[in-house]
């Protein structure tokens, strides 16, 4: 790994670092209070700020978790390590599109 | 290395004999008092089989030549006691990991001095002789940070010790780095920018995963694991204000 994904990789996990602990507390939030799917679709459809909460969530753990793909394929496949960054955009990408597929399901109208 | 030595006054020594292909050959050797390896190995090689590659050179714990991998540990092998590592009264000593073997005992330390100079582990003057001694203070940062490191014997034991080593073959390893480390912290040098580039690739300090098996196995008790951790910082920071590139 050089400076540059290092850079990329310390600054996502910083700030996943709140979005995780908003995530966590969304969830004990919706079991407290017993919210159904379709309350929780009633106030995240259309709703900007939830779209971009959980859109900034996902291209952030696309960047953090095909940084540290790239890390275990260059160290543990035989593979080179122009590939191990191929196959990490690969993999960043399918998170990504799977990511985005879900933040459109609970937040487009 | 399951034969048990039925004399309590002496040692089952398997020792790895060849090149890579080689395998362990078993030998006994006489107990004594306040024994090391080093005498084990001197033992065999001077009464026993005087084919036997292995390399030492000071015999106290100065010169960084005598390590080898022991009962599966990197140790230097001439302040090892044997009554420490050996107290079922067998030993297995082979070459060091991650380098490649030459003959027996003895390893090719090249990859090992060659990272040493890819991470600009050479102190860069940044005056002449005919310019004053520079006065260092013993008690600044950067002067404390650098002592911290500086007794670094290069014995190859952090490096084989290494899981990075052992997964990546371009990690500049332990050792290197933290001469590198030392080097940024000496304000006489005059080779910073070009240390932090060294250091900031991809087999640079970035690619440490902070195991720290080097801080767990140097024999001088240093924490290479440290040092790595500010060259990160330090890489990173100029990164980050376009000093250097990546």
């Amino acid at each position: 790994m050089n400076v540059r994904l290092y850079v990329w990789q310390r600054a996502t996990a910083a700030l996943m670092l709140p979005l995780v602990a908003v995530h966590v507390g969304l969830i004990f939030y919706a079991m407290d209070h017993g919210l159904t799917a379709a309350d929780i679709l009633g106030r995240t459809r259309g709703s900007l700020l939830w779209a971009s909460f959980y859109g900034v969530f996902v291209i952030a753990v696309s960047i953090h978790a095909s940084i540290g793909m790239r890390n275990i394929a260059a160290e543990w496949a035989p593979i080179s390590d122009r590939n191990a960054g191929r196959l990490a955009a690969l993999f960043g990408l399918l998170l990504l599109v799977l990511g985005a597929r879900a933040v459109a399901a609970v937040v487009l109208p | 290395m399951s034969e048990i030595s039925e004399k309590q006054n002496e040692l089952i020594v398997s020792l790895w004999r060849g090149g890579k292909s080689g395998a362990y050959r078993t030998y006994r050797v006489p107990r004594r008092e306040n024994q090391t390896v080093l005498d084990v190995v001197t033992f065999v090689q001077r009464h026993l089989d005087p084919t036997l590659a292995y390399r030492f050179a000071c015999r106290v714990g100065m010169c960084g030549s005598c390590a080898m991998s022991v009962n599966g540990r990197p140790r230097w092998t001439c302040r090892t006691h044997v009554s420490k590592v050996a107290k079922s009264g067998q030993l297995q000593i082979g070459p060091l990991e991650n380098l490649p073997i030459i003959k027996d005992l003895a390893t090719d330390m090249r990859p090992f001095f060659e990272k040493w100079q890819q991470a600009q582990g050479v102190f860069k003057p940044s005056r002449t002789r005919q310019d004053a001694i520079a006065k260092i203070r013993p008690d600044t940062r950067a002067r404390t940070a650098a002592d911290a490191a500086i007794e670094c014997i290069n014995c190859g034991v952090c490096y084989a010790a290494c899981d990075t080593v052992r997964w990546n073959a371009d990690y500049l390893g332990p050792a290197a780095l933290n001469r590198a480390w030392t080097l940024t912290n000496d304000e006489r040098d005059a080779g910073n920018a070009e240390r932090l580039s060294a250091v900031a690739g991809s087999g640079g300090c970035h690619a440490c995963h902070s195991h720290q098996s080097c801080q767990e196995h140097c024999p001088q008790s240093l924490n290479p694991t440290a040092s790595i951790a500010a060259l990160k910082r330090a890489a990173a920071s100029a990164y980050l204000r376009g000093r250097i590139k990546s």
